[in-house]
């Protein structure tokens, strides 16, 4: 406890001296709970810039002031922010699973269905592996490609040493710390997360993904991506994997931001898939994320897809600020909800300059006795002539204990903007279900069979080899609920 | 009687109020009132007026509202006989109550022979004469205690009407109300209950006119509780065409027994702020509920109709259809919750709002809600906002039709989906007419 404290405060001394980190002490893990300190000592464990460190003080003294929110439709026992621990350096080997024998085997039953080579699984059961592993060398070979097209695509604490300036000019300038409770305890105490920078005139020539990103495992619970992309560039950006991941933090409070500015474009597909607890719910992730994305400039695009099936709370909004003229928002979600899980999910689509269209495409498949809701804000500024939105939400229930809620918000301030909505709740129909039967398919299999064809619309939207893996996922998540 | 103090000014003067007019408001020996009035004071004593926080009042700003001084026993200007056929819409009916600034006048209202077992009497006669009916009806209606301003209601309900039919009864000709707001010295703040308790089959359809005769404020807060039971059909045609300057908030609920059928009408054309908000309930296989409304709202009024259906028993079903056209710097606003409880299998509900805007400043805000706790039920709701079709336009005027005419013809085409769709023939031509007289001044 002694040494606890004596760390403190030499970090506090760094904090308030910037004289760089220097200490004999090798601390792993921030004392539990937080406070000042806490931020400071990440922060300085990170070594970074001044400004950074005043940025985070200001959002967590700015968080001490705010309450937790209560409007989402989830129930869950309140979370004491006391109780944890906000940084924890990467797990050594000794802790890990020495091979795949040591691994749950429900686990490693389901990486087989999703077709995961073996080397792969090892990865994503946390077992350790040796450096030179396949992955991992194709990664390095990827970033010389990316670096020649002057790419930055590295985690968000290198970025902060190597371009503190771009990071300095965009971070929080879409999702500012005032933003929300959770919003403002990730500013607080981020730990990392990816920063992609595409110049002007570059097409990214890969999808990029946080799997590729060296040093991206447990990256912690506070994860912050910020994406900038220059006038006539574009970026596919893959986060997540189909893959149940091992975790060990219960709580999730990532920050997206993504900037797009003239004629710039950026895909990004999230495909989530933590651990959403036992039968009852029980130990289950509770995933509490902001994402937003500013089209900055004309003729901008930014396209949300996302396939939630994990977790055993999502809370999720990602947006869109059509703040340039022409400009263009996407969001296409599908959110899976099994057993005891619960799942509030939606966009905003903000529009602000002219002639700016959104495209909304939501499907909520309840089972179990999980609740899904579709929450979703429209809103046409003055300023916003011509503007247009399309909005359809689907739900499908399984069984008759889980529940579908839809829950949109529109607000039309021009005349000559034009905003439609349309909602569906509806459940596996008798006749679909005995035509497959008939035919000899098994009723799960008919089950996943109609549940892909109900989400086509918007696993079609993600990357190919994302997409494939995305249906055989939509099967698994529903195991167990008919019959 | 303990009465936390709310927050503003404004919510603590109506509750200083209650305490001066207690003794004063009628029915006020009845114990089990006096309860229910306490209670509606307690109630609102927590919260006051609801402001931006509260979410079923997100679009709906009282501010302007709580500004007024209202007076509970302002004296009204005079109405006489004369005046009233020309505030009514559609054809003069036999049976007609007739209120001013919310007080009962028999000497203005006709009621007609009704058949045995159905009985229409002003609030404050049923508390003398029937004090065991209302007391059933207000209890049985539970009110909704979560709405600061049906609370209000409840704390100073004063008069309204109250229409009792028995068993099987039939009434053939819609009974009517007229509500007239009038000015007075002070703008005057009043507190209906009406209340509707249809037997089992009985029927009955009612036509409720609002006619503001000033250009003055008042404040008219209204609750009406409907209960149907087995087999009932209850029409309700509703006309708000209240002084400019004035608010009309009214709170209706309803409660349906198997197979009873609720048809509720909401024409909103006046008030500075109104708003109807309805709470249906189908507690029985079979019932059934149609919510229709349909606006015009020009200046920098407000009008807000809110709904809230609750499916409690499987096979009832609702269909909804809002529609409204905002000019000027006027504001819409459209809430809808449809609940479908665990059980209610094979629900049936649809929803659909739709709002033109005809200016640059008007404003929709719409929140459509589907809450679904059930599988085998099949729900959608739609909504839509923008302008007019700029084709059905241009294909106008290439025929030659002058542009504002042919605006004209186009909005009376969007609000005919809803006129037509009306249950109550006689009243959708001056509606329509009222229509095209909107559209007229317009100009």
């Amino acid at each position: 406890m002694a040494i606890d404290i004596q760390t403190i405060d030499q970090v506090e001394d760094v904090g308030r001296y910037k004289y760089g980190f220097e200490t004999e002490i090798e601390m792993e893990t921030a004392p539990k709970g937080l406070d000042e300190s806490t931020v400071r000592f990440i922060s300085a464990k990170k070594n970074e810039p001044e400004w950074m460190l005043e940025w985070r003080l200001k959002a967590y003294r700015y968080w001490l002031t705010m309450e937790e929110p209560t409007w989402a439709k989830v129930d869950y026992p309140k979370i004491d922010f006391q109780d944890s621990y906000y940084y924890a350096a990467p797990k050594s080997d000794a802790d890990r699973p020495e091979s795949l024998d040591d691994v749950d085997p429900k686990l490693l039953e389901t990486y087989k269905k999703l077709g995961i080579p073996l080397e792969e699984q090892k990865v994503l059961a946390g077992v350790a592996v040796d450096a030179v592993f396949d992955s991992v060398s194709v990664a390095t070979t990827y970033k010389a490609q990316l670096e020649e097209q002057g790419i930055i695509f590295c985690a968000i604490s290198e970025a902060l040493q190597k371009c503190p300036e771009i990071v300095q000019q965009y971070i929080g300038s879409i999702v500012p710390f005032t933003d929300n409770f959770y919003a403002a305890l990730n500013a607080a105490v981020f730990s990392d997360g990816s920063f992609v920078y595409i110049p002007k005139g570059v097409r990214c020539p890969l999808e990029l993904s946080t799997y590729f990103r060296i040093n991206a495992r447990e990256t912690g619970q506070f994860e912050r991506t910020l994406i900038v992309v220059e006038d006539d560039s574009y970026v596919s950006y893959l986060e997540g994997c189909t893959a149940p991941q091992r975790d060990e933090h219960q709580l999730h409070a990532a920050v997206v931001e993504l900037v797009a500015l003239d004629n710039a474009e950026i895909k990004y597909s999230t495909v989530q898939n933590w651990y959403p607890g036992d039968e009852n719910g029980k130990g289950g992730i509770y995933n509490f994320v902001t994402k937003r994305g500013a089209c900055r400039g004309v003729n901008s695009k930014i396209s949300w897809t996302q396939v939630e099936t994990g977790s055993a709370i999502t809370w999720k909004y990602p947006s869109c600020i059509l703040q340039g003229d022409n400009s263009v928002g996407e969001f296409y979600s599908v959110a899976i909800t099994n057993n005891a899980q619960q799942a509030d999910t939606g966009t905003k689509m903000i529009h602000l300059g002219k002639n700016t269209t959104s495209r909304i495409i939501a499907k909520g498949i309840s089972a179990g006795r999980s609740q899904s809701t579709y929450r979703g804000l429209v809103r046409m500024g003055p300023k916003a002539d011509n503007a247009r939105n399309y909005t359809q939400c689907d739900s499908l229930l399984i069984g008759d204990k889980c529940g579908a809620h839809t829950v949109p918000y529109i607000e039309d301030k021009n005349r000559t903007a034009q905003v439609e909505h349309e909602a569906t709740t509806s459940k596996i129909s008798d006749d679909q279900l005995f035509y497959c039967r008939q035919r000899g398919i098994g009723e799960e299999d008919a089950v996943a069979l109609i549940v892909n064809g109900f989400c086509r619309d918007v696993l079609q939207e993600l990357p190919m080899e994302f997409a494939l893996e995305a249906q055989q996922l939509v099967g698994i998540s529903l195991e167990g609920s008919v019959g | 009687m303990t009465v936390q103090v709310p927050m503003d000014d404004a919510s603590r003067s109506y509750l200083d109020r209650f305490g001066e007019l207690r003794p004063r408001l009628p029915g006020s020996g009845l114990p089990w009132l006096a309860d229910v009035r306490d209670a509606g004071a307690a109630a609102f004593g927590e919260t006051g007026f609801p402001g931006r926080k509260t979410e079923s009042w997100r679009y709906t700003n009282l501010a302007s509202l709580k500004k007024v001084d209202f007076s509970a026993d302002a004296d009204p200007m005079p109405v006489d006989q004369a005046s009233l056929p020309a505030l009514v819409y559609g054809r003069e009916s036999s049976c007609r109550l007739v209120f001013v600034n919310g007080g009962f006048r028999p000497d203005l209202s006709a009621i007609a022979d009704l058949p045995g077992g159905a009985t229409l009497v002003s609030f404050r006669e049923a508390l003398a004469e029937w004090p065991d009916l209302v007391e059933q009806g207000i209890q049985a209606s539970a009110p909704d205690a979560s709405d600061p301003l049906a609370a209000l209601n409840a704390a100073f309900m004063s008069d309204g009407f109250v229409l009792h039919l028995k068993e099987g009864v039939s009434l053939e000709a819609p009974v009517e109300i007229l509500a007239v707001g009038t000015g007075a010295a002070q703008a005057p703040v009043y507190h209906t209950r009406n209340l509707v308790i249809a037997g089992r089959n009985s029927r009955a359809t009612i036509v409720e006119h609002h006619v503001g005769l000033c250009i003055s404020s008042y404040f008219s807060n209204q609750v009406t509780n409907f209960l149907l039971e087995e087999g009932a059909l209850v029409r309700h045609c509703k006309v708000q065409d209240e002084s400019r300057e004035a608010f009309h908030i009214a709170h209706s609920t309803a409660r349906l027994g198997g197979d009873a059928q609720f048809d509720s009408f909401a024409f909103s054309l006046g008030g500075a702020l109104s708003r109807n908000e309805i709470h249906v309930r189908l507690e029985a296989p079979g019932a059934t509920c149609r919510l229709n409304g349909a606006y015009l709202m020009k200046g920098r009024q407000h009008c807000d109709n809110t709904t809230v259906v609750d499916h409690l028993s499987p096979d009832t079903s609702c269909r909804e259809l809002y529609k409204g056209v905002l000019d000027g710097e006027a504001h819409g606003v459209f809430q809808g919750r449809i609940t479908v409880h665990p059980d209610a299998q094979r629900t049936d509900g649809q929803q659909m709002n739709r709002a033109l805007l005809l200016s640059d400043k008007a404003e929709m805000s719409s929140k459509p809600e589907l809450e679904i706790y059930a599988d085998d039920v099949k729900c959608a709701h739609g909504a839509t906002a923008g302008e007019l079709d700029d084709m059905a336009l241009f294909y106008l005027r290439s025929r030659g039709v002058p542009e504002e005419a042919a605006r004209g013809l186009l909005v009376e085409a969007f609000l005919g989906e809803v006129i037509d769709g009306m249950a109550l023939a006689g009243m959708r031509l001056p509606l329509q007419k009222n229509i095209s007289k909107w559209m007229g001044d317009r100009r």
